[in-house]
């Protein structure tokens, strides 16, 4: 069983790859594409973009099924979604204690220049 | 690199902006996600020196987290460590620096938590992928649970 951390490691790892991004950016407009279709806008061979495609699938963001001679990719939202909660909940975190902070530092501004007058 | 980035200004000198984000006194004043209380605040900014801070959030759970300063220019510029305290869900260590600049009415700060994923940071930190997920969060926006 992998953990909740081990899932999001895997998820950010597939994510620092440029070509993957491309990929998932590309599924995110279509529900589904054929590898071919997903290969075409790069400069890379088959084999290269199916390694990719083994990565995403094995960080859970994609599926792969096969009918006939055609596979079938498809973006898998939860991943994703827990990645994404996780960085929100640390900007959450620094958004509302950098609001905080410009009241406390704005107030202290204030105070100083009523005793530098 | 997993890294988050969040830019302010404030209307205040960076002297005081720089003091309330490094002193004891006033770290206990704005850090923790809601408006629960800052129930431990110490800090030592100096490099080497450290820092812990144990808030309380509204809900009522209690967290801990500390670190090292690793760099500090008063009042421009501190990088330090940041490790939760029995963080089961966050275990690693990662990075926070804060850069302020002097604008005409104040201060800008930029405020950067990175290294936040041990296995995304090994993996080479040349990347910048916060714009990436940007875009792909239109797809996922509505997904994202607001906790």
């Amino acid at each position: 069983m992998v953990n909740y951390q081990e899932r999001l490691d895997r998820t950010f790892a597939a994510l620092t790859d440029p070509t993957r991004r491309a990929i998932l950016a590309r599924l995110e407009h279509s529900d589904s594409a054929s590898i071919s279709e997903l290969a075409e806008p790069f400069e890379i061979k088959l084999p290269a973009v199916m390694k990719h495609l083994d990565v995403l699938e094995s960080a859970g963001l994609i599926n792969r099924k096969k009918s006939g001679r055609t596979v079938t990719v498809r973006l898998r939202a939860q991943p994703m979604r827990e990645a994404m909660a996780w960085l929100h909940r640390y900007e959450r975190f620094w958004s509302t204690s950098l609001d905080r902070l410009t009241v406390l530092a704005e107030s202290a501004e204030k105070a100083t220049r009523r005793t530098e007058r | 690199m997993t890294s988050l980035t969040l830019v302010r200004r404030i209307r205040a000198r960076p002297q005081i902006v720089f003091d309330a984000m490094t002193t004891a006194e006033g770290i206990a004043r704005w850090w923790g996600p809601d408006s629960g209380p800052v129930l431990i605040s110490e800090s030592d900014p100096r490099v080497g020196g450290r820092y812990r801070v144990r808030f309380r959030r509204l809900a009522g759970t209690e967290h801990e987290c500390s670190g090292e300063f690793l760099q500090i220019v008063r009042p421009e510029h501190v990088i330090m460590s940041w490790r939760w305290k029995g963080g089961a869900e966050d275990p690693g260590e990662s990075r926070i620096e804060i850069r302020l600049r002097a604008v005409p009415d104040g201060t800008e700060v930029t405020f950067t938590h990175s290294q936040l994923v041990n296995e995304a940071s090994r993996q080479g930190h040349e990347e910048g992928w916060t714009g990436a997920l940007n875009k792909l969060e239109t797809l996922f926006a509505t997904g994202v649970s607001a906790q």
